[in-house]
């Protein structure tokens, strides 16, 4: 019983990971009044910036075992970031610089984003992915001496721990700080934010790009660590995204609680695997229940109207400053 | 004071435009995808180091290899897009098309799957249509409802509803499919049972279809009271409460129309093209089709001609793909994404307008004491000028660090 | 003792387009000094104070601060000037706390809020103020969220504040206190003006009061040596003549009889409070009042747009109370509101003149479709008789200019046939000979035994078109009185709530009309019904 339990916890905190990269990133961007529906895309981007790190560093090597982990988990993080703040910066351009429509330029970067990873993913040379998967995942070896605690909560990869400090970074940013107080107003009532001279384009731009480098960490971690590098071209990674979307919704816009969320989702996706009584139909069913969670959250925060956890107000809205 | 009001002002004003005529409009949009062919162009000569213009002549010749598929996809995006149209016109954002028409043909597969040999063929193919078009209503109309009487927001609940359809096809994908592979196969492969009739071959059907529905939606949205009222709803809520409009009413009816739409989708994908139901059948056709209308300007006509110009790149771009080997056909997907960023981005200059201001005009013209330097360098912020330099900076510094790393990486691996 | 000049203006000219909002105003405030700015709806007094807080930019003249010649550009300008303004309508993030609203844009200390939670106690404890820093601003009532805005301007700072008609939104009692604060901090060195409508509260706060009159300054005259009629003839101005003809039309008996009335505002508080009035055929009765004095609420209500608190409004002896509007239309009453921005209720901006003019009668008759045709023709009609300056009937109304917008607008209401037209501001932003088009409009109607309500702006208008006017002042009526037999300056002192003759003539029976529709049984009955419907709800 209890293996099984400790099991579930296991794969919810290695599943939900990919969701808390991209549910952190999208909260920092709708915080910013953005919904931006272009993450599943940004997260397959990050994951072939990622890829092609990790590429570049292997990359004539013939001895894996004589390379640096620490440049090579770095490399990866910092092409994945590059390539999907790159992402970001279109999106952020098209919606507040030109003013379009969030919902269409979100869309149409989810298509170019899949579409871009599918295309690159078969020019990128995967042969010492496997082996250099090995320094993304278990980041503490002697996790295995201390029981149980140390398989539940040591025995992840760097990027889990990653994650989970951006979720707390990102909550202590928002909560803690000028910036993030500012960050707030913009999303909440541009007009009020811009009437006491706060930069509405810079913070904007400023975190749809933080947010979307994030984001793509994601995508790099499900490469990398979740697959070990065995899959990128066939990686569902955009199903993911509308996931990590649906998760910022169900945590109601705080990443520390996306952290638990994020588990929540990852255990529910992964609870047929673990519990092996159930069959894959009943499997199908438990895959629904993120979604549904979801949209139960979404009913009842309209209903009840909480004035608190609402979405931010200007979510959605471009901004002009002589509509006011 | 005068000089001192002049140097802080911005060198564009931007303001609302109220109206631009329709062949600037099209003169617009043109120059946006012109832009991206030749971005397009740029990559391609990369990726492929052809001659840009064999490439858009292989892509042209691509798309008419098979006039019959290609007319079909057409259709079928067509129907996707007419679906949503009417709920976009009320500024009801209806991401859910996808879902909507999943339901609808997981019923029509589940008639024609339970029902074949215990009732007569033409009862099954009523009844999956019927059936369809209920759950496809169902389907679009949860969302509607509680859009109506709770604000909910419908952007993202029409999003999860996709999802839930998906877990629930896939359900029982499983579920009716003894080998355990999950997958239902197509249904009565050999009997064709149940299945719609062919007339001509089996993609003049759902072509016929969508032009029928097309017609009707025109004709709704142009010369009905309903349509009015649809319309009346998105252009202004209060008016429409003035006039003695039951604003949740309308929701809700227009949100049944989609719903509809998205159901006949469905029994067509059941009866006439796919036979059997899967989490695939609707890719990403519903995200595909909101950009394709809101590229039509929610017109139904002009939308014939967005869908087609969507489906033909797609077709084309694939055809480039295979002939030069680029070992995927996900080229296609790349290509439409830019030309969706150009038209995206070109839709600014139709609904702004941009004027040089007093101070542009002097510093071009050099009086006032104004020097072209302050195009570039100066001490406030000017509204147009400074962020498009800031923009373009940090793109072109993200692509210099790219490639930087990249040789840097190299050289020291 | 010679006053330290704390902010002067001089020669101020703003223009918006055609539209001069400001000529050659001239301004001085005094260091420990709260000064009035007095003046009607669009005398161009919000505009003044947004110059002066750098939202706009003068076309002419100079401001001193302390002085010192000074240039407000932005109202970042204006803070380090040390001027802050309290706007009418609140610039405030709903789910911040008071203190995370106050330090909003403060860039030049360390962020710890609750070093700003103790900065703002101390300010509110200096001054007297009632607040609660922790407290989030979708919480507050409208007279916290109002500290909130101005401990917002303190916090900065400012020596210099602006309330613009701080006391519109508040209860007597909580202006009592807003006013004993407003004169601590005069004490302490700050110089104050105050936008307000209301006479008894300028000779209560103010030390001097400064008028402007159609964007012009009149004149500045110490508290102490004026009284309220001069201040009101300052403020109206003599009265103009107008070319406007007032038909005499034989009346009908009551078409529309409104009895003890009451409605609330958006926000919960009371907007109407226990009004009576009647309007018959062939006349017009005007509603004159300052803005948010109710006169929204009263349209919408009659129009069935929002719901009532209690009392009874009569159609032709039937109660049209909770109908939905269609009926109330379909009974011929005819409501047009121009609001500010023009288009807001009762046109649609982007259909097509055509499609405009059939709002109303689109769901006529049987078919499934809409008779395009027939309202094409009625809409070449209307573009012909009110001279509507239009390339075609097909050109989409918010390409239209004001004039001719409204005139599609007020032609449709009018070609319906009604018999009762509520009309506000049909005037509104129009030129004079648009707005005499809409008079003549108007009087054709009274001719037909139309009954109108008039809800204007412009005093000599109404003086001239109305055969009665009804002064409202905060939800009460302060009198219903002949056009005739009453002067600019009387309706000055009523819409201020500086006379109110229904106190002064203790007529039970204000605004009742003698031949009304119903016998008194048949009021008390319906009056027995409504209270009986409410006990049941309780």
């Amino acid at each position: 019983m209890f293996s099984t339990l400790s099991k579930i916890l296991i794969d919810g905190i290695s599943m939900g990971t990919i969701f808390l990269f991209g549910c952190v990133g999208e909260i920092l961007t709708e915080k910013a009044g953005n919904l931006n529906l272009g993450i599943p895309g940004i997260m397959c981007i990050g994951a072939l910036g990622g890829s092609y790190g990790v590429m570049l560093y292997t990359n004539g090597v013939t001895d894996m075992s004589t390379i640096s982990g620490f440049w090579l988990v770095l490399t990866a993080i910092f092409f994945s970031m590059l390539f999907s703040a790159a992402a970001g910066l279109i999106y952020a351009f098209l919606t507040v610089s030109l003013k379009a429509n969030q919902n269409v330029t979100g869309l149409a970067l989810t298509t170019f984003g899949v579409g871009f990873m599918k295309f690159f993913a078969k020019r990128i040379d995967m042969s010492h992915f496997v082996e250099a998967s090995k320094y993304f995942k278990n980041l503490f070896p002697f996790s295995s001496k201390l029981g149980w605690f140390g398989e539940i909560f040591l025995s992840h990869g760097v990027l889990v721990y990653l994650a989970i400090a951006v979720a707390i970074l990102s909550s202590l940013l928002l909560n803690r700080t000028r910036t993030g107080l500012y960050l707030r107003a913009v999303g909440e009532n541009p007009a009020t934010a811009d009437a006491v001279g706060i930069n509405i384009s810079k913070y904007k731009y400023g975190f749809i790009v933080l947010g979307s480098a994030i984001a793509g960490l994601g995508g790099l971690y499900y490469v990398m660590d979740k697959t070990a590098g065995t899959t990128l071209a066939e990686a569902p990674i955009d199903s993911f995204g509308w996931l990590a979307v649906a998760l910022v919704i169900a945590t109601m816009w705080k990443p520390t609680v996306a952290i638990f969320g994020s588990i929540l989702f990852g255990a529910l996706s992964m609870l047929a695997i673990d519990l092996k009584a159930l069959s894959f139909s009943d499997l199908k069913i438990f895959e629904m229940f993120p979604y549904i969670i979801t949209v139960l959250v979404l009913i009842l925060t309209s209903i009840f109207g909480k004035k608190d956890i609402q979405p931010p107000a200007s979510l959605g809205q471009s901004y002009f400053r002589e509509d006011r | 004071m005068t000089t001192e009001k002049t140097k802080n002002e911005p060198l564009f004003h931007v303001s609302k435009r109220d109206h631009m005529s329709h062949k600037n409009v099209l003169l617009v949009r043109l120059a946006g995808i012109l832009v991206a062919l030749v971005i397009c162009g740029i990559m391609s000569v990369i990726l492929i180091h052809e001659n840009p213009f064999k490439i858009y002549a292989t892509l042209v010749k691509g798309a008419f290899i098979d006039v019959w598929t290609l007319m079909k996809d057409t259709a079928v995006l067509l129907m996707f897009g007419l679906a949503v149209i009417p709920a976009f016109k009320m500024k009801f954002w209806n991401m859910g098309a996808n879902g909507q028409v999943l339901v609808g043909c997981l019923v029509a597969i589940a008639c024609m799957k339970f029902l074949t040999g215990v009732l007569p063929d033409a009862v099954i193919i009523i009844l999956m249509i019927v059936t369809s078009i209920l759950a496809g209503i169902i389907w679009a109309v949860i969302p509607a409802i509680f859009k109506a009487f709770f604000g909910t927001n419908e952007t993202l609940f029409t999003l999860m509803m996709n999802y839930i359809a998906i877990g629930i096809v896939a359900y029982f994908s499983f579920a009716w499919d003894k080998s355990g592979s999950g997958n239902i196969g197509i249904v009565n492969l050999l009997t064709h049972k149940a299945w719609f009739p062919d007339i001509g071959n089996k993609y003049v059907l759902i072509i016929i279809v969508a032009l029928l529905v097309d017609a009707f939606m025109f004709v709704y949205m142009r010369y009905t009271k309903h349509g009015f009222e649809t319309a009346l709803v998105g252009d202004s809520v209060n008016t429409a409460k003035y006039v003695g409009i039951n604003v949740k009413k309308v929701i809700i009816r227009t949100l049944v129309l989609s719903g509809a739409i998205c159901g006949i989708m469905g029994a067509i994908f059941a009866g006439s093209l796919e036979h059997t139901v899967n989490t695939q059948i609707c890719g990403s056709k519903g995200f595909t089709a909101i950009l394709v209308a809101w590229l039509a300007n929610f017109d139904p006509l002009i939308m014939i001609a967005t869908a087609f110009f969507v489906v033909f790149l797609n077709t084309g771009a694939a055809n480039v793909s295979t002939v030069f080997q680029l070992k995927s056909t996900d080229y296609a997907n790349i290509v439409i994404g830019i030309i969706f960023f150009c038209v995206i981005g070109s839709e600014f200059f139709i609904q702004y307008r941009i004027k040089p201001s007093q101070r542009m005009k002097d510093i071009m013209t050099k009086k006032n004491g104004a020097s072209i330097k302050e195009l570039f360098f100066t001490s406030k912020s000017r509204s147009a000028v400074k962020p498009l330099i800031v923009i373009l900076a940090i793109g072109l510094e993200l692509l210099i660090i790219a490639v930087i790393a990249t040789i840097v990486i190299k050289t020291v691996v | 003792m010679s006053k330290e000049i704390a902010l002067e203006l001089r020669n101020i000219t703003k223009k918006f387009d055609k539209v001069t909002a400001n000529k050659n105003v001239n301004l001085v405030v005094y260091k420990n000094e709260i000064l009035s700015l007095l003046g009607e709806n669009g005398s161009g007094k919000t505009t003044l104070m947004n110059i002066i807080s750098g939202i706009y930019f003068p076309d002419e003249g100079e401001i001193f601060v302390y002085g010192k010649p000074a240039v407000i550009a932005s109202p970042k300008d204006a803070f380090k000037y040390k001027i802050g303004m309290v706007h009418q309508h609140f610039k405030l993030v709903d789910t911040f706390t008071a203190a995370q609203n106050i330090i909003l844009g403060v860039n030049n200390e360390k962020y710890n809020i609750k070093l700003v939670n103790s900065r703002v106690r101390e300010i509110a404890e200096k001054y007297g103020f009632d607040i609660d820093p922790k407290k989030k601003v979708h919480d507050m009532s409208v007279s916290e969220k109002q500290t909130v805005e101005i401990i917002k301007v303190l916090y900065r700072g400012a020596d210099i504040l602006i309330l613009d008609e701080p006391t519109a939104v508040l209860t007597p009692q909580e202006i009592e206190k807003l006013f004993a604060i407003l004169k601590k901090m005069r004490d302490d060195g700050k110089s104050i003006i105050i936008i307000t409508h209301k006479l008894n509260e300028v000779m209560e706060i103010s030390d001097r009061v400064s008028i402007l009159r159609k964007g012009e300054y009149i004149g500045t005259v110490n508290t102490s040596e004026t009284n309220e009629k001069q201040l009101t003839e300052m403020m109206v101005g003599k009265k103009l003549e107008l070319k406007i003809e007032r038909a005499v039309v034989e009346r009908t008996k009551p078409l529309l009889e409104i009895r003890n009335l009451s409605i609330n505002s958006d926000d919960g508080n009371p907007a109407i409070k226990n009004i009576s009035f009647y309007i018959r055929g062939g006349e017009i009765l005007g509603v004159a009042g300052i803005t948010g004095c109710g006169q929204k609420e009263l349209c919408e209500a009659i129009a069935g747009l929002r719901k009532i608190n209690s009392g009874f409004i009569m159609h032709k002896g039937e109660s049209i109370v909770g109908l939905p509007p269609k009926e109330i239309i379909e009974k011929g009453i005819s409501m047009s509101f121009i609001p500010e921005d023009r288009l807001g209720m009762g046109l649609a901006p982007s259909f097509s003149i055509t499609d405009n003019v059939m709002l109303k009668t689109y769901g006529d008759g049987k078919s499934p479709f809409v008779n395009r045709e027939a309202a094409r023709e009625k809409a070449k009609q209307l573009i012909d008789k009110l001279e509507i300056a239009t390339p075609s009937t097909e050109i989409p109304i918010r390409r239209l200019s004001g004039g001719n917008v409204q005139k599609v607008l007020v032609g449709r209401e009018i070609s319906s046939n009604p018999n009762v037209i509520v009309t506000a501001y049909p005037v509104r932003g129009l030129d004079i000979n648009s707005a005499y088009a809409i008079y003549d409009i108007l009087n054709e109607q009274k001719k037909r035994q139309t009954g109108i309500l008039f809800v204007g702006e412009d005093l000599d208008v109404m003086l001239a078109l109305c055969d009665k006017i009804m002064v409202l002042c905060h939800g009460e009526v302060m009198g219903i009185v002949h056009a005739s037999k009453v002067t600019k300056e009387e309706l000055g002192l009523m819409m201020t709530g500086a006379m109110n003759l229904t106190v002064e003539q203790k007529d039970k029976n204000y605004g009742i009309a003698k031949d009304s529709n119903l016998t008194d049984n048949e009021w008390q009955n319906a009056a027995d019904e409504q209270n009986g419907g409410q006990n049941d709800d309780n």
